[in-house]
């Protein structure tokens, strides 16, 4: 079926269905940030409870919540996000975050392209410890579906959001 | 009868879909395999070859820039843009060409109203009826005036149905200065009493606006009929090309609004202190004008009139009543349809829920059968709260569609429930 089942690997469509850490924590002294796809209608709430926010990109995200609605694309991508960047220290979240946009963005340029391998490892890593894109990697099915690049990156940037807003 | 719409008559001539079909080339391009199953004609509707060889005619033939110039081309160009606004003022039932202000859509022309009109007449507390099925074009514009000048607004709600719910009219509408509603819900297909509306909004001393966009492409509009003081639509949705957008007015209402946006052909005289606007419509109309499309927009009108639009009625009703029938007894409790059940005071537009299948993900699916139908909020957000929703997928058809569009959508639905195993 014409790349469907590029777009809905099985792994997705286990976490659109049982998605992990899904909830809410209390505010404070969690915070909580919303996303918005204005185009679809698609909400990601992050809720976030850093050690110590004081320590800037050297805290460490000790809990993280995801709630919100949307498709199977945002969703998934969300709860795979909070599987990867929960115990990680924020500095490690951010990499992991420019390293998953970089997998959604790569082919942009290049749709219709065999889909190979982004230059994920060993880019800008310098002396922050990287997580593994792990499951993640099943998104990379998404960049062949442009229209849904932005449902698998909202998380991310509602994740990002809620690491500036802790640290004002 | 105050809807105005979607009462076929029995005795008119039935569409030949076939033949209205082989007009619009683009639905006879393969997609993704399979025809291309068009169901978005809500969003913007497809275009026949007339409109397209009319615009090409214009340019190939009259084309300069309008008004201002001697010589014969400019003057044909003005000709063809002025015959055009008599032909969209025949079209919605006005009474002379100058009630009709070209704009770049609808969402423009409801801007207008609420800039001009709105920003020179009301003062804080002032009180602007809207519903709550609104599209996002005839809300923001009066929240911005109620930023701006601190105009109240008052809505109108729904019934569980998806109808307008009358109950709390006379209360909304005491002391308004104006109601503005659509003239059909681009979600649920819903189409309010408008006339009933309207005198009742008349007697309470409001004027009231139109927003057309959903109607005007689908059934016969009459201004005077629906009792509007102000109607917008969009040239794309019928038919015609992108970029032009029509707003009627009354002359007079017209005549008493200050301009909208300033510059070229919108005055009469400029000096170093201060500026005569031109006389009405072309007051509103600041620099050059949407020449090419104001032709083809004039051509589509011409390739609907022909067909007619009451046939047409016809048609889209029947294809309503076909889905409303077909597709809840195939897929029963998998298939929610928001609005109302029977195709009464409805036009051609359904917005269901299926399967616990998101409406992004149903459409991806549907999309690999060629079948288009959109996700979303369709800039409807209020409405989406209403229902409890943060997206619906949506289905709308027009002339060229028929009962096999329908049967695809739902062929392509059955293979969706399938793909996602629920
Ligand atoms: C009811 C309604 N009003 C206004 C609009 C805005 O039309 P446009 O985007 O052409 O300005 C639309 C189009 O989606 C609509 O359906």
């Amino acid at each position: 079926m014409s790349g469907l089942e590029d777009l809905y690997r099985e792994i997705i469509l286990d976490h659109y269905r049982s998605p992990r850490n899904r909830g809410e924590l209390p505010v404070p002294p969690a915070t909580r940030s919303d996303g918005f796809n204005p185009l679809c209608g698609d909400e990601i709430v992050v809720y976030l409870q850093l050690d110590d926010p004081s320590k800037g990109d050297d805290a460490l995200i000790d809990d993280i919540r995801i709630g919100g609605q949307g498709c199977s694309i945002s969703q998934s991508s969300a709860s795979m996000m909070s599987a990867a960047v929960k115990g990680h220290t924020v500095a490690e979240a951010r990499h992991l975050t420019r390293a998953f946009k970089a997998m959604m963005s790569i082919h942009e340029g290049e749709l219709g392209g065999d889909g190979s391998e982004s230059e994920l490892s060993g880019d800008d890593s310098g002396d922050v410890g990287t997580i593994a894109l792990g499951d993640l990697d099943a998104l990379k099915g998404v960049v062949k579906f442009p229209v849904r690049i932005k449902c698998a990156t909202l998380g991310w940037n509602t994740l990002l959001q809620g690491f500036d807003e802790t640290a004002d | 009868m105050a809807a105005g719409v979607v009462r076929p008559v029995a005795d008119l001539e039935p569409l030949d879909a076939a033949r209205i079909k082989a007009d619009f080339p683009i639905l006879a391009r393969p997609a993704g395999g399979s025809r291309l199953v068009f169901l978005d004609s809500a969003a913007s509707s497809q275009r026949p070859t007339a409109v397209g060889e009319a615009i090409d005619r214009y340019y190939a033939e009259d084309h300069a820039n309008v008004h201002r110039a001697a010589y014969a081309l400019a003057e044909r160009a003005t000709n063809a843009m002025e015959s055009g606004r008599r032909r969209v003022a025949s079209f919605v039932g006005g009474s002379s060409a100058e009630e009709i202000v070209f704009t770049k859509n609808a969402t423009e022309s409801l801007n207008l109203v609420a800039r001009s009109w709105g920003a020179a007449n009301l003062r804080p507390g002032d009180v602007v009826v809207l519903s709550l099925m609104e599209h996002h074009a005839n809300i923001v514009p009066w929240l911005q005036l109620a930023e701006s000048h601190g105009v109240e607004l008052r809505w109108l709600g729904l019934t569980p149905e998806g109808r307008l719910d009358l109950s709390g009219i006379d209360e909304a509408l005491d002391g308004a200065s104006l109601l503005s509603i659509t003239g059909m819900s681009n979600v649920l297909g819903t189409v309010p009493p408008v006339a009933e509306l309207a005198e009742r909004a008349h007697a309470a001393g409001a004027l009231v606006c139109v927003d057309a966009c959903q109607s005007a492409p689908h059934t016969i509009t009459r201004v005077v009929d629906l009792g509007a003081d102000f109607l917008a639509f969009s040239g794309h949705k019928l038919c015609g090309p992108t970029g032009v957008g029509v707003l009627w007015a009354r002359t007079e209402l017209l005549e008493s609004m200050p301009p909208f946006l300033g510059g070229g052909g919108m005055i009469l005289d400029v000096r170093t202190d201060g500026f005569t606007p031109a006389a009405v419509p072309h007051k509103f109309e600041a620099g050059t004008p949407p020449i090419a499309e104001i032709v083809g927009l004039a051509a589509a009108i011409d390739y609907l009139e022909d067909i007619g639009l009451d046939r047409i009625a016809a048609h889209e009703h029947m294809l309503t009543e076909y889905a409303l029938e077909t597709l809840p007894a195939r897929f029963g409790d998998d298939l929610t349809i928001f609005g109302p059940a029977n195709a009464e005071h409805r036009g051609g537009i359904v917005s269901f829920a299926f399967a616990d299948i998101h409406p992004h993900d149903l459409s991806q699916v549907l999309d690999t059968h060629g079948v288009c139908v959109r996700p979303g909020h369709h800039c409807a957000k209020p409405l989406m709260r209403v229902l409890g929703v943060g997206a619906t997928a949506r289905a709308s058809w027009y002339l060229y569609n028929d009962t096999d569009d329908i049967d695809a959508l739902a062929d392509a639905l059955a293979d969706a429930r399938s793909f996602f195993a629920i």
